[in-house]
């Protein structure tokens, strides 16, 4: 089989890189340093018709340091998937989430696995915050048997019910009226918990939002809405689809907040306010700002309705991985040469079953 | 369906056939009458009270005690935290009741006639339907869809439609289709308790209609198994799946002895019941009150033809409504909806030959 054969060759590459991890020691342990920093936002929230949190957010080295892993795990896996879609192991719909990030990763630390996120098809990160492994995604992916679902959904189709994320959704827009489907449910068995339904600036436009919504501020359910603004509905510009693109804004009577959704710690922020908001008072909905650097998706080349400029300008001044990256370096947590080796170290074991590493040692740290 | 030629029947030819129907009926007499709407209430309630899990969702439903009064007195009893009434957006709150069911709990969806369920299909097929398989199982949507589904009385083309082909062609749904009280009772409940999503149809002419039920239906444990069908009436010349007692007994008195199945299951068809009784009698009748294509008569026909060809004595035919949107007009609506006297002429047609088929009207 595939995988098994691949199994050999990144046995063997891992052991090339064993000698080099340990060579390095990092000046301060990483994984257990909570001391508290304090961080700034890179912009102050926007609001309607509620307060801002603060901009000052708590977080400690240990955070830093998972957050530049997964992040960086998450911005590999997607380019990983790209190299296979091109390699025709990947069949069918593919739609990668490099750049977006910070918002699975610092909406997975305002929360816990009690609280439910639903998602529409840009979803392979999404469930790797919420504790799938890399093998299932790829498998899935691959169609296997190994796939968190078996290999009977696909891409679009990833779902993990006992960390309450649940897909993974094809149709535009179903999946926010599903979300607010679960935050009754979670007010009627009277769990104390929230439920994130996610949704792109293409899907904000949907009808059947707008009457969950309605709904959910009747019966004032824990549902909070996020609009992962990427500013591209497929190939179609914000300003192109939507008559007011301030999405924070168009709940109405529901608050809303924008935030800067390459700051994972804006996100994070924003979602531990939007969480205690929607327990006392009902649905909330963020709007993250953030930035896609694939296309719509696989077959896709995202410069027709777009510049080049543009990809590589964000790419520049707002990239998520590389403000953790710089964190790091500004709170004197380790040096960049520590990192890179982190960086391959982290690889290294999140891999370390049977997937090739090759595929990751052809990208540059 | 069945429903439809009952009515007919009881308007048009009651006194005729007046002796038979009282001596079927006292034959039962000492078994309890009920109608359809107490059943489908009596299972809600049974079910509502033994389970926590199950609420009820859809327009009116609660203040309104339902806008057939299926769902009286629930609101009452139950609170408004398990019986809630909706805006008027079947996507938004089909959508809301789907999630609701990924997360456990055991919503009855109602919507006031399967026509608005359109709005909602998305969810019913897309979120609710195919969620089982996409994720391998670990999403499960234990849900119930109902409402009146077919034609009502002068209602016109949009509220008309019967929905029973589209929805029992997609895997992943089971589609019930109730008779009397005691199939809305078994069917209901069953529906309820199962752990996929159902669709349940049921026909807004038969609320109101009465049936004997038996102290075994009338047990709030009583279920009926789904993909089951019923042999209403046992004969030996003529299958006739779906529709009219009535029908048989006018068939009798020309000597033909109709044995006609109540399908109560659309999917999964009851496939195995509908082979053994064209087996015994050879002709198959199919009744139904939707659309003639790609309609639950072609697939018990295709069914029957893989299954057994050889023992077809005469082409299998269907009857089913006119090819056309419900007309408003009493008579043009009577011709629209299959009446007594279409399904007795094929049913001579089928024993007999001898009249030619007659184009699908």
């Amino acid at each position: 089989m595939a995988l098994s054969r691949l199994a050999s060759s990144s046995s063997r590459s891992a052991d090339l890189l064993k000698p080099l991890c340990s060579a390095i020691s990092l000046r301060r342990p990483i994984s257990t340093d909570t001391t508290p920093i304090t961080v700034e936002t890179s912009v102050p929230f926007t609001s309607h018709q509620c307060d801002t949190p603060s901009r000052s957010v708590q977080t400690n080295a240990k955070e830093l340091f998972t957050f530049f892993r997964d992040m960086a795990l998450m911005r590999r896996m997607e380019i990983a998937a790209d190299s296979l879609y091109k390699a025709k192991l990947i069949r069918g719909f593919c739609h990668l989430y490099d750049g977006q990030e910070a918002v699975a990763v610092g909406m997975e630390a305002a929360i816990t696995k009690k609280d439910c996120i639903i998602t529409a098809y840009r979803d392979h990160c999404t469930f790797v915050s919420r504790g799938g492994t890399l093998l299932e995604v790829f498998a899935e992916l691959m169609g296997r048997q190994a796939g968190c679902s078996r290999g009977k959904g696909g891409s679009m189709h990833f779902y993990k019910k006992d960390s309450n994320f649940y897909g993974g959704h094809g149709i535009v827009g179903a999946q926010v009226p599903l979300g607010c489907g679960l935050a009754f449910a979670q007010k009627y068995s009277k769990d104390e918990a929230v439920t994130f339904a996610l949704y792109g600036d293409g899907a904000a436009n949907q009808g059947q939002l707008f009457e969950a919504l309605n709904i959910s501020a009747l019966w004032d359910l824990p549902a909070i809405l996020v609009c992962e603004n990427n500013h591209y509905g497929m190939g179609t510009a914000e300003w192109r689809a939507a008559k007011s693109p301030a999405y924070y804004k168009r709940g109405d009577y529901a608050p809303g907040l924008k935030v800067d959704g390459m700051d994972a710690f804006a996100v994070k922020q924003a979602c531990t306010f939007a969480k205690e908001h929607a327990l006392k008072n009902g649905p909330i909905i963020l709007e993250m700002d953030t930035y896609r650097y694939h296309g719509h998706s696989m077959s896709d080349p995202g410069s027709t309705y777009r510049t080049r400029d543009e990809i590589t300008g964000v790419r520049q001044e707002r990239d998520p991985v590389e403000r953790i990256r710089k964190l790091i370096l500004s709170h004197d947590l380790a040096t960049e040469k520590e990192l890179k080796v982190l960086l391959t170290k982290f690889i290294y074991e999140a891999i370390s079953m049977e997937i090739s590493l090759d595929l990751f040692m052809v990208i540059d740290i | 369906m069945l429903a439809i030629a009952r009515q007919r029947m009881l308007g048009q030819s009651f006194k005729k056939i007046l002796p038979a129907v009282s001596v079927l009926r006292s034959y039962s007499s000492a078994a309890k009458q009920i109608t359809v709407r107490e059943a489908l209430n009596s299972a809600l309630d049974e079910e509502m009270s033994a389970d926590p899990k199950v609420f009820l969702m859809g327009e009116e439903v609660g203040e309104y005690q339902g806008a057939y009064k299926i769902t009286k007195g629930l609101l009452e009893k139950y609170g408004p935290e398990r019986v809630l009434d909706t805006p008027i957006t079947e996507a938004g709150f089909t959508g809301i009741g789907v999630g609701a069911a990924y997360y456990g709990l055991k919503p009855v969806v109602e919507f006031m006639t399967f026509n608005f369920s359109m709005q909602a299909i998305d969810h019913i097929i897309n979120s609710a339907a195919k969620s089982n398989y996409m994720s391998a199982g670990q999403i499960s949507v234990p849900i119930v869809f109902r409402g009146p589904n077919g034609a009502a009385a002068g209602v016109g083309a949009q509220h008309s439609q019967c929905y029973a082909a589209w929805y029992a062609s997609c895997p992943g749904l089971k589609v019930l289709s109730p008779y009397n009280s005691e199939d809305a009772r078994g069917l209901l409940k069953a529906a309820i308790r199962d752990p996929d999503p159902v669709v349940f149809l049921e026909n807004e002419l038969l609320y109101g209609e009465s049936f004997p039920v038996s102290d075994e239906v009338l047990d709030s444990s009583f279920c009926l198994p789904i993909g089951k069908a019923k042999i209403e009436r046992e004969g030996k010349d003529v299958t006739i799946t779906a529709f009219s007692k009535m029908a048989a007994e006018m068939l009798e008195k020309d000597g033909i002895y109709a044995e006609v199945i109540n399908l109560r299951s659309i999917r999964p068809l009851d496939r195995s019941t509908i082979n053994a009784s064209v087996r015994k009698t050879n002709r198959l009748i199919t009744v139904e009150e939707g659309f003639p294509q790609h309609g639950v008569g072609a697939e018990i026909c295709a069914s029957v033809v893989e299954e057994s060809f050889s023992y077809l004595d005469a082409p299998v035919e269907r009857i089913a409504g006119a090819d056309v949107p419900m007309p408003y007009a009493a008579n043009l609506e009577r011709m629209a909806v299959p009446q007594v006297e279409d399904i007795v002429r094929a049913a001579k047609r089928a024993c007999y030959r001898s009249v030619p088929l007659a184009a699908t009207a």
